[in-house]
Parts: C-alpha cells; structure tokens; sequence
C-alpha cells in the first residue's frame, strides 16, 4: 500500500488501445500508430496516440519552432556563438524589445527587429493553438472551457507584449524572451511604477492566484483521501452521490460549515484561475498608462498606511536643494 | 525502492548538499531593525563572517607623527607641488605612509627615480601627485560624503598600487554588429550587477556621464521621453552594484515600499547620493584627465605589478562605490585614519572646477 501511495502510478493495466471516440466527417483522420509507453503510465495514462494536429496545429507548431530558433539563436549570439557559454549563460541570455527611441516603429533587425518577428511568430503560434483547442473540443462535442481558460492567459500574454506597449507607445515597454530578463523585467516594471504590490488589480490577482493553489489542493486532497471509495469516479458521483461523494460533502462542513457539489467545486476552481490572469492582465494594462505611480496612488486613496514622518528620519530630496533647483 | 533509485537519490543528495555548503552560509543569521517597525527595514548580519570582515577592514600601524617645526619642504626639495606648506620631518612621514599603502613591495623607486628623487620621469609620481589633491578634493568637499571620517591613500590602495575594485567602460556588447547588436548591455551574468541578468555597465551613465537615476515619477524630467521599463533596469543595476559594493540590502537608504520618497527614506540615502556625484567628480576630473599618463604605460612602471591600467576601449579603470568601501558599509568600517595623517589636509591646490551637486 504504501508503494502505491506516490505520485507515481505503479500499477499499469495494458489493454488494447483506445482509438477514440469517431469523429464527425470534416475532422481529419487521426494519425501515427498507437502504443503504450511504460513511463508516461507511471504519471498517468500510458497509451500514447492517435495523434491529431491537424492544420492549425501543424501551423502553430511551425510558428512556434520559428519564434524558438530566432530567440535561441540571437541568444548564441549575443554571446560570441560559443556553445559552452549559451549552455553556462541560458538562464541570463536573451532576445530584448527594442530601445526605446524607436517608439511603435519597426527598428532595425539587431536592434529588437528580431524581437518583433519572434514576438509575430510565438503569437500567431499560441493562437493558432487556442482554435485548434477551440476545435477539438467542439468536435468532441465537449464544452469549450478549456480553450477559454486558455484564452485568460493570453490576455495575460498580449497584454505584456502587445497592448500595454501599444498604448505606452513603444516597443521596449515590452518583455524581453529569456528566462532571468523576463522576471528582471517584471521587477523594473514594479519598480518602475511606483510597486505593484499598492495596484488593486495585481492584489486581486494574487487572491485568484493563491486561491486556485488553495482550492486544487482542497479538490485534490478531498478525491485521494474518497479514493477507497471510489472518490475518483467524479462523474457518476455527480449523479448518484453514493459513499464518497457524501462523506467528502460531509467531511467539509464538518471543517467549515459548506461544502461545494462535485459538480460547483471545478466551477470554483476554473473561475479562480481564469480570473488570476484576467484581472492581473487589467492591472498591468493599467500600469504607466493611466496610473504611473501605484505607491502614490495608494496614499491617495488610503489604500496604503501612512507613517509618522520622524519615523524616518528623512532629509530632504537633495535635487531640490541643489544650486538651480531640479533639473 | 530500487536499487538504482536509491544510488541516484544518494548521488542527487551529494550534489545538492555540495551545492548548499558551497553556495549560501549556514544559518542563523541575526537581523537588526533599522526602520520602523512594520516595513521590514533591517539588515541582516551573519555573526560568523564577523571575523573575516574585521580582518579585511583592519588598519595598518600608525607612523609615530612629528612636529610641524623646522623648515618647510617646499623650502628644502626642488620640485615640491602639492605638500610644500609640510614640515620636512612631516613630508618624510607623509612619503613613507604612502609607500606602505600603495606600493610596499615596490617601495619609493614605484614612484621615484633613486638617482633623481625630484625627477617626475616616473609616470606614477605625477598620478600619485594628482592623487594627493584628489584626496584633498573629498575630504574639503566631499564631507557631504565622507563627513568628517575623510579618506586617506588606503582607503582605497590597501597595499595595492592598483586599488583591488575598479571599473572601465563596458558599454558595448561583445559583437558590435551581430544579431544581438542591441542587447542593451545586459543578459549576461554578470558580476558587476551581482551576477543578474541586468544592464552590466551601470557605471558609465551613472558614475562619469550625469544620467538621472531616479525613474520614478515625480521626476523632474529631463529627457523629451519619460523614463521606462529600461530606465529602470540600468538603475536597478547601478543599485545591485551600491549594495554589494556595501554590503548591506536596500532597506539600508530605502524604505522599499516607496523608492522615490525622500519622506520615507533614512539619511543614508542622502548620503549615498552626494556619494553619487562625488565618484562622478572623481572620475571626470582626476581620473581620466590621467588617460594620457597610463596609455603610455599600459601595463604600469617598470617596477611592476605587470597589470593592465586601462580597460579594452582605452578608458582608464575609474572609481566606483567599491573602490573605497570593498564590502564594508562604510570603507575600514569608519576607522578615520586622516586624523593620525592630517598632512593629507596640508594641500590646498584642488585644480579641479568647483564639484556639481545636482
């Protein structure tokens, strides 16, 4: 028992493979052979195709792969196309925004044009990817919540890349593609604008955030701990609630009162989630567009506390006492 | 588990505890609240690096001083420009003092010719000379900075005849012209910024050209362009280089919630800002107006050290905040030496525009 309580899976039923469910007539067929692949069963379903990309994704893939190979390869530039320092330096490396005194215009390739083209290409890649999962699900005749969850993070996505430079007026208000200059990126865009921690729309987003985390780990924790009762069998629990369903609903407000239906706590879930980019993505599309300094206007709105002045023992800003005043 | 499972949890454990021993100290560390209470502003102290720091901050032996009798050197030497108002026993003093703090091993030849004592053959003798007034220069008008502590050869030399932390302009990427031609001189992990990702030569526009640090509104804005995202990098950059330079975080001048006010922030930030402007006035009026003087001795005097004294686009290696302060809060943890050499105070002719304060 206690081997089989791990993240892995160690108990694999092999079967022959599931093809699917057909699809309708304007679907293309799905391709490639079908097989089981012992190590992705330890994580979940071992069964591996048929593949379906279709032309939107073989598209995407392509855009993808073409956004990839510019960014990595500017990245070995920038660093003497030596393969030991791209390997040592991948963390740090880059493909920054253009300077700022290009403004909306297209600059020069080495100068951020190569950082338009790959921002075009990874662009026209992820939405290519939001239809074809808009599709699938359609052909599936499921719901289309997960292309919409999807559609919540590229909100996100545009709206760092794309709208807020827009409105800013210029490209290098934009996040460069490397792993370290993204998050330098993030910092300065706080840093710059007066602390995201005081913009209301980034708090809100922080409670989606970690309301989600909080709510799968709830959800997660409620089906492993019914799995002796077949707790993972969610959706005929929804109709017949039987004996796991009740002792989870039970078990809940038993700890706080209320408990979610197993059918309201994945509406939970998904709203939080969807809502964690949605709202981030409006405090950001705020930010040095109509409020330039969140610290300034939080004491405005007395949304920040305010200190007693001696407790700083603060000198006066030395610019303003400089012969000549500011500059 | 298997057998190989455990032999790569073992090896994985290895690594990562090698990893740890080698990359952070252990705790505990004490912290010490420096603001008020509530904003986090403290500074973090690891009292098992104490000792270490103590020794790398120790101060060399006081020279027995002498009285300020007898004839003047400016009298009794030929060639005397900056310390002739000195006593002749008070000028010998002065003159081993600086052989023990810039050049112990090379001695007075670093500077002299033994034969011609006079002489300014040496190209060291004539840096060494502009070197005097420009610690004259901070400690006349740059008490804003060094209050009344003031500076001495060693505050910067500490035995070297090149001071251990300097810098040379670094603007430019390694391509001129390649793809990543416009890589803003940043991604690159880099040393000087504490090994971020951000801009690796904030000294350049902030430390010899005047480019406004602050990014924040209210700015008074100098620029037709409002400052952004960038702006803020190469700041951000020059404040990654203040902190390690001193060894202390950002709570340290700032009340981090708030960069840009001067009504939250403690005096030290005051103090690091006129500390700003007096490394730009060193830089633009001591140091490199000496180009001339190391680009004929690349490599420094005969007498060695053998080590470069100009950086790769021929710009001398220039001040920044860990030239003098190497780590320490403030430089020998604000041991004032110029009170044992107050000959250092006898020079009067600074040769040098008055200092930009703004």
């Amino acid at each position: 028992m206690a081997e089989y309580q791990n993240i892995f899976t160690r108990i694999q039923v092999v079967g022959p493979p599931y093809p699917g469910v057909p699809l309708g007539r304007e679907s293309v067929t799905r391709q490639g052979r079908t097989g089981h692949w012992h190590l992705l069963g330890r994580l979940g379903d071992a069964q591996v195709g048929p593949i379906y990309l279709g032309m939107t994704g073989l598209l995407s893939v392509i855009c993808g792969f073409i956004a990839f190979e510019i960014i990595g390869l500017v990245m070995l530039d920038s660093v003497n196309w030596d393969l030991r320092q791209f390997v040592r330096q991948l963390f740090w490396l880059a493909l920054e925004p253009p300077p700022p005194k290009y403004g909306l215009r297209f600059p020069p390739l080495n100068e951020g044009g190569w950082w338009i083209v790959a921002g075009f290409f990874l662009s026209l890649s992820v939405v290519l990817w939001w239809v074809r999962t808009y599709r699938r699900a359609r052909a599936l005749g499921m719901g289309t919540h997960v292309a919409w969850a999807f559609a919540a993070a590229l909100w996100l996505y545009f709206v760092c890349g794309f709208f807020r430079p827009l409105l800013m007026g210029s490209w290098s208000e934009a996040v460069p593609f490397g792993i370290f200059p993204h998050l330098d990126w993030t910092a300065a865009l706080s840093i710059r604008y007066g602390n995201l921690f005081y913009n209301p729309f980034h708090a809100l987003s922080i409670v989606f955030l970690y309301g989600a985390t909080l709510l799968f780990a709830m959800h997660g924790a409620t089906i492993l701990a019914l799995g002796r009762f077949g707790g993972e069998r969610e959706i005929e629990l929804a109709i017949d609630r039987g004996t796991a369903a009740e002792r989870g609903g039970l078990f809940w407000r038993w700890c706080m009162g209320f408990n979610a239906s197993f059918e309201s706590i994945h509406r939970w879930a998904w709203w939080f989630a969807v809502l964690c980019p949605l709202t981030g993505g409006i405090g950001i599309l705020l930010t040095g567009t109509v409020v330039d300094n969140w610290h300034q206007w939080a004491m405005q709105h007395a949304f920040a506390p305010s200190y007693p002045p001696e407790a700083f023992q603060a000198l006066p800003d030395p610019l303003t006492l400089a012969p000549g005043g500011a500059r | 588990m298997s057998y190989a499972v455990k032999a790569a949890g073992a090896a994985a454990a290895l690594v990562a505890s090698v990893a740890l021993l080698f990359t952070f100290e252990r705790p505990p560390v004490d912290s010490v609240q420096v603001g008020y209470r509530g904003l986090g502003m403290e500074q973090v102290v690891n009292p098992r690096t104490i000792p270490a720091t103590l020794a790398r901050n120790e101060v060399p032996e006081v020279i027995a001083q002498v009285p300020a009798v007898g004839p003047k050197a400016g009298q009794v030497y030929r060639n005397i420009q900056v310390l002739g108002d000195l006593s002749v026993g008070e000028f010998a003093r002065t003159m081993a003092a600086i052989t023990t703090w810039v050049s112990p091993e090379q001695g007075c030849n670093y500077c002299h010719n033994p034969n011609n004592m006079a002489s300014d053959e040496v190209y060291t003798k004539v840096v060494a000379r502009r070197m005097l007034q420009m610690t004259a220069r901070i400690n006349k008008e740059w008490q804003s900075h060094v209050q009344q502590t003031g500076v001495t050869c060693y505050t910067c030399h500490r035995g070297n005849a090149v001071p251990t932390y300097s810098w040379y302009n670094n603007d430019r990427p390694p391509r001129a012209a390649g793809l990543a031609a416009g890589q803003a001189g940043q991604n690159l992990a880099a040393p000087s910024v504490g090994l971020a990702s951000l801009p690796y030569d904030p000294f350049t526009p902030y430390l010899e050209q005047d480019a406004l640090v602050r990014v924040q509104t209210p700015a008074p804005r100098v620029a037709p362009v409002k400052p952004g995202i960038k702006d803020a990098e190469w700041t951000y950059g020059l404040m990654m280089h203040m902190s390690t330079s001193l060894g202390v975080n950002c709570t340290y001048c700032h009340n981090s919630r708030a960069w840009y006010s001067w009504e939250e922030s403690p005096p030290t930030r005051t103090n690091a800002w006129h500390g700003i402007r007096m490394v730009r006035d060193l830089n633009n009026n001591y140091i490199t107006p000496l180009q001339p003087e190391w680009a004929a001795n690349p490599y420094g005097p005969p007498t060695g050290p053998v080590q470069p004294r100009l950086g790769p686009h021929g710009d001398p290696l220039k001040v920044n905040c860990g030239t003098c302060h190497q780590g320490a809060y403030k430089p020998l943890l604000g041991v004032s030496m110029l009170r044992d050499y107050p000959e250092l105070n006898a020079i009067t002719r600074l040769d040098a525009p008055p200092p930009i304060r703004q």
